[in-house]
């Protein structure tokens, strides 16, 4: 069971257990993590679960992918290198430990 | 009893039409508030529906949640180019031609086009700003709402709906505060067909829109002139995107922001009175814990889906439940209808303020056309219900509420109300 740590803007951290196989969007909604509000559903088709990865861990989720995930980005608020949309990445034991920062707001 | 067999009538009008005679676009079902009976039977029977002849031409019906997800996020096949007819059913509204006038913005654009234009005006709805906006919205909504008269019937659409929403557009574009109530009547005329109650003519509709873009070239031009300021105008005038856009682009962005913060918020505005009014069990419930109000303001703006449809040209065949939709045809996505879907939402047709997920509702659409003003919606929504809930006991709806004749706007034209102290 992958172990994930949000972090908010302020600094405050969240733990999740999350079992492989749901994404980090679903792992952070059931977890009350606050900051990740998901409207779609987890299909990225409105960037309200924008996440940065932590440097550490980007080779491991992989960038931001072509298509609908890039095309939103587009519109979400201070986008960097590291963002991604929580609901595309999936959850695995290679994610063990996985640290995902939360922007300021969801736009 | 009459009520009772009105709707009987109906229910057997929507049942009993061949799959094949169905026209979800005539605005009369939508004023007669009965639309919602043709959806259920399309999302039964025939939920991705072909109809060969309307008003404005034929037209395929896109019905479930799922099938509205699947076209407003397939951008490469579903374009918005308003040289394609745009995002309304009726090709009039945003193209020359049939009788309107080219009114290309950014919601009638694919990328990259859109995603330019769209960044230049998206900051105003950030975050930080909307931080900056709350102060000065919750001042106003106070205001309005303690010029109300308490116990004493009166219409909440012009007094509350209309007036909070056009001052907020004010505010947003910093609009000469004395004339904001042009802003309210521009917003109706651009969506506006003939025979629908607010224009006779094309022409009439025309001439009031040159109005509009002579007004807002005159905003144009002292902006353009000064430094930088944090209104839309201004964002306009100096975005390397849009600053060197031509004066019809410039109206047609300026006309889908009017519409865009204005008929949608308003009914949303509206459609929560009467929905708490119908519905005095959630109103028990928000009164006991007006937290609530966080889960119900997307529960109002589903439960109202103030713009019914929005719609796409396909620029490619696609398969689609089935049915093949060919190059060149005209799609609309029903939001109204995927919003009472039950395969997606739990007990569509109720009003229900303590849902769990309740921001999964299409009234915002989907991809990258998602309303870029929906965090804004959700805070006036939201502060209005605080404020309400300080002053008054209750909002009485005391008639029946008159519907706009609009397969657009889904919304309100008057609502009879008594305010209890």
């Amino acid at each position: 069971m992958p172990h994930i740590k949000y972090v908010e803007a302020n600094g405050t951290e969240y733990a999740v257990d999350a079992p492989a196989g749901i994404t980090a969007m679903e792992a952070a909604v059931k977890n009350g993590v606050p900051g990740i509000d998901g409207d779609c559903g987890g299909v990225a088709a409105c960037a309200t679960c924008h996440v940065y990865v932590d440097p550490a861990w980007l080779a491991k989720t992989g960038p931001a992918a072509d298509g609908m995930e890039k095309d939103m980005l587009e519109f979400a608020e201070d986008v960097r290198e590291t963002s991604r949309l929580a609901c595309q990445i999936k959850l695995d034991d290679t994610l063990d430990g996985l640290v995902l920062k939360l922007p300021e707001k969801q736009h | 009893m009459t009520a009772l067999a009105s709707t009987t009538a109906v229910a057997t009008e929507a049942e009993s039409l061949p799959l094949d005679r169905i026209d979800v676009s005539r605005a009369e079902l939508f004023e007669r508030n009965v639309e919602g009976d043709y959806f259920a039977r399309l999302r039964r029977e025939d939920p991705v529906h072909y109809c060969a002849e309307s008003a404005y031409g034929p037209y395929w019906s896109i019905t479930t949640y799922k099938d509205i997800m699947a076209v407003d996020t397939n951008h490469q096949v579903f374009s918005s180019d308003a040289g394609l007819g745009g995002i309304l059913i009726d090709d009039n509204i945003q193209k020359s031609g049939g009788g309107g006038i080219d009114l290309p913005n950014f919601i009638g654009m694919d990328p990259p086009q859109h995603d330019e234009q769209r960044k230049a005006v998206s900051p105003i709805v950030a975050p930080a700003n909307l931080a900056k906006l709350e102060g000065t919205i919750r001042e106003r909504v106070g205001r309005v709402l303690d010029g109300l008269p308490v116990g004493k019937e009166f219409d909440w659409v012009p007094e509350v709906s209309i007036e909070l929403t056009t001052q907020m557009l004010a505010t947003l574009f910093d609009f000469p505060f004395e004339d904001r109530r042009k802003l309210t009547r521009w917003s109706d005329v651009t969506v506006a067909e003939p025979g629908s109650g607010i224009i006779d003519s094309w022409e009439q509709r025309n001439n009031e829109l040159m109005d509009c873009a002579n007004y807002f070239q005159r905003l144009w031009n002292e902006r353009v002139n000064t430094d930088p300021g944090s209104d839309l105008i201004s964002m306009l005038a100096h975005s390397p995107a849009t600053r060197n856009m031509t004066a019809e682009n410039y109206l047609g962005n300026v006309v889908l922001l009017i519409v865009g913060g204005n008929d949608t918020t308003r009914n949303s505005m509206t459609g929560g009175v009467l929905a708490l009014h119908q519905n005095p069990a959630e109103f028990a419930k928000l009164k006991a814990n007006p937290a609530l109000i966080d889960s119900m303001v997307p529960e109002i703006i589903r439960w109202q889906t103030p713009l019914a449809h929005m719609r796409r040209t396909a620029v490619a065949d696609a398969e689609l439940g089935g049915k093949t939709i060919k190059k060149g045809d005209k799609v609309v996505m029903w939001y109204v209808s995927g919003n009472r879907d039950d395969t997606a939402i739990d007990r569509p047709d109720e009003f229900i303020i303590d849902r769990e997920r309740p921001r999964q509702h299409l009234s915002f659409g989907f991809g990258i056309h998602r309303c870029v003003g929906n965090r804004l919606a959700e805070m006036q929504l939201k502060i209005l219900w605080e404020e309400i809930l300080k002053r008054f006991s209750r909002i009485e709806v005391t008639g029946e509420p008159v519907r706009v004749r609009s397969n657009f706007v889904r919304g309100y034209a008057s609502l009879p109300v008594k305010l209890h102290g």
